[in-house]
């Protein structure tokens, strides 16, 4: 049943979002455009941490994607936006399969260590090649949509639409992976690892399916936003964009698989007035509000929702719907 | 000949510097299990008091020698105030969570700092160039080099041994050293492991913040310092091992030199090679050049 439940809220709430898009102001469907293509990113990033690994480098992807994009437009003369979107699927699922290799041996801080060098790599490399605009990147053109060009707004509906359905889709697979043997396997995982191991599932091959859908939702998310944003550059693989994803999914949580989209569109908002209101103590609320969830809010936002939801239910239904968080596991020293 | 001298050189100047920055933060979480972001802000705070303090000290008209003790001053006194904040705030509270919660917490620290150092020195860069042109030059070889970045080796030099007295050669130490090893065990034969916690951290957020004042005079001094330097450091104590200071010494080594051929090669992957190095280093052990081995968690 609740199977059935998921199915239906899922396709209602990609609908209602879609629909609300033709009465939303300009700047909001850029927001919200934003939102969906930055949470795509953090869905990846919060499969890891429900596997109890850290990534310090998804900026990598997100970086891949969008210049998959740039880069298409740019040499290929791919100007159609779903040619474009693929192309950054392909790159993403290309790049991630690779480094997936290297990269399901590592482990906690080491894993974090080198994410966050081979993101580094890359924007070191894009910060050098003075084909394709150094530090300064380069702008990108609106797509054109099944063959028709479209007006700079139409455009930006369109891709909106798009974003809407994509991260329906998303939202709907995450989920029956988190729901599937090697979804669950995962959690278990963040446990015990060597335990995983005496039930016969292999630890590598959890983590490298665990990076892969991390990797291809981040280079989609990339993809998205240089779309949206028209210009990329190199500053999107460096780490403290990284950074912000880990941020995100720490503020809206991992118990869940839409909890990211609630987590960005929190983060989003409040940057959007904080920086506003008062704009050189943004990263000071940053900080706080990081350290606060740590400390106090280990599962995030979305616990908001669950604990509330079960208090509805009041006992009726004895499931205690644990919520897990990378913050559960203690320390071995 | 003088391509390879130059390497040499401008290697170990580089390396000496990226010593200074790694052996606080590798030292910290040897001790404390805490890969310490805020290391970065230490750097930061460290030059943004040296160059305040010197600025100061020369509108005295005071002899200018003295601007070098006010600039160590300056810089270690801020940072340890700094890692005393830090560490008596908030990390005691959390001590023993997870290592990556404690990235991501010194993380959040750095970010706050990032946003505070702005508050207090402002967004405009700060020059402190004074003291890097004071000591003269001199020709090795037929290569200029200023002397202030040559005496920086020396500084290094002189840190590395101190440390490697300091952790092998006196009580302290070798109570450090066996917190290291082991915490539960240095704790059940009676070190006052919480002490010793605040007393490395101390040590660590000096030394980062020495590295930052000894950059300061040949650098602008501007906002986002703190966050450059720590993947940089980062990748020094990875490639070598982290916690152990041999390893910074040689991560930092390999990463100068590979940067100084770099530089002088082919500027055009200058960045990439830090981290190709470590990359490298990573993908034939997994745990860096000197790590200690680990048990698997049952």
């Amino acid at each position: 049943m609740p199977e059935k439940n998921f199915n239906i809220t899922i396709i209602a709430a990609t609908l209602l979002l879609i629909t609300v898009g033709f009465i939303l102001p300009g700047w909001l469907t850029f927001l919200t455009i934003s939102i969906l293509a930055k949470a795509l990113v953090v869905v990846g990033v919060a499969v890891l941490m429900r596997g109890g690994i850290v990534s310090f480098g998804q900026g990598l992807y997100y970086c891949i994607g969008a210049y998959a994009v740039g880069l298409g437009g740019k040499f290929l003369g791919i100007t159609d936006l779903l040619g474009l979107m693929f192309l950054a699927l392909v790159a993403g699922l290309v790049s991630g399969s690779l480094l997936g290799l290297l990269m399901k041996r590592y482990r906690e801080i080491f894993f974090a260590m080198f994410s966050l060098a081979l993101s580094m790599i890359l924007f070191g490399v894009l910060s050098k090649s003075q084909l394709l605009g150094s530090t300064d990147g380069f702008t990108i053109v609106k797509p054109t949509i099944l063959g028709a060009t479209l007006s700079t707004d139409n455009a930006n509906h369109a891709i909106y639409i798009f974003a809407c359905l994509l991260s329906g889709i998303v939202i709907w697979l995450g989920q029956r992976y988190l729901r599937s043997p090697m979804g669950f396997a995962g959690e278990a995982l963040r446990d015990n690892e060597v335990r995983v191991e005496y039930l016969g599932v292999a630890p590598e091959t959890i983590i490298y399916t665990k990076y892969l859908i991390a990797s291809v939702t981040a280079s989609l998310g990339g993809g998205l936003m240089a779309l949206t944003l028209g210009h990329i550059g190199p500053e999107m693989a460096y780490w403290s964009q990284s950074g912000e994803f880990i941020f995100i999914a720490l503020l809206g949580g991992t118990s869940h698989i839409a909890a990211p989209f609630v987590g960005t569109a929190v983060f989003e908002f409040i940057r959007t007035f904080a920086l506003e209101l008062a704009p050189n103590a943004w990263q000071i609320i940053l900080g706080v509000v990081l350290i606060f969830i740590i400390i106090f809010f280990p599962s995030g936002i979305w616990s908001l929702f669950s604990s509330l939801k079960e208090k509805l239910r009041s006992g009726e239904s004895g499931s205690p719907s644990k919520t897990p968080s990378v913050d559960l596991k203690k320390g071995d020293s | 000949m003088t391509l390879l001298l130059a390497i040499l050189i401008d290697g170990l100047i580089y390396a000496s510097w990226l010593f200074i920055v790694a052996a606080g933060l590798t030292l910290v979480y040897g001790v404390m299990r805490i890969l310490n972001m805020a290391h970065g802000s230490f750097y930061a705070i460290g030059a943004y008091a040296a160059a305040s303090a010197v600025g100061w000290y020369f509108t005295l008209g005071l002899p200018a020698w003295g601007a070098f003790a006010i600039l160590l001053l300056a810089a270690i006194s801020a940072g340890v105030v700094a890692g005393l904040v830090v560490e008596r705030g908030i990390l005691r509270i959390l001590h023993g969570r997870d290592e990556v919660i404690m990235v991501l917490v010194t993380y959040g620290i750095l970010l706050i700092f990032e946003d505070l150092i702005k508050l207090i020195w402002g967004i405009q860069a700060y020059y402190a160039y004074q003291p890097y042109g004071m000591l003269g030059r001199s020709k090795i070889g037929g290569l200029t080099f200023v002397n202030y970045d040559l005496i920086l080796i020396v500084v290094a030099a002189l840190i590395a041994g101190a440390l490697w007295f300091g952790l092998n050669r006196t009580r302290k130490g070798k109570l450090l050293r066996a917190v290291i090893h082991d915490r539960e065990s240095a704790e059940l034969v009676g070190i006052n492991v919480k002490r010793l916690f605040i007393t490395t951290f101390a040590i660590g957020a000096g030394l980062g913040a020495l590295a930052g004042g000894l950059a300061a005079p040949a650098i602008a001094v501007n906002p986002g310092l703190g966050i450059e330097v720590i993947v940089l450091a980062f990748a020094v104590v990875v490639t070598g091992g982290l916690g152990s200071i041999e390893g910074a010494l040689v991560g930092a080594i390999l990463i100068g030199l590979a940067r100084a051929a770099a530089v002088n090669l082919l500027p055009e992957i200058e960045l990439f090679v830090i981290y190709g190095v470590m990359t490298c280093v990573l993908i034939f052990r997994p745990h860096g050049l000197f790590a200690l081995p680990t048990a698997r968690r049952i």
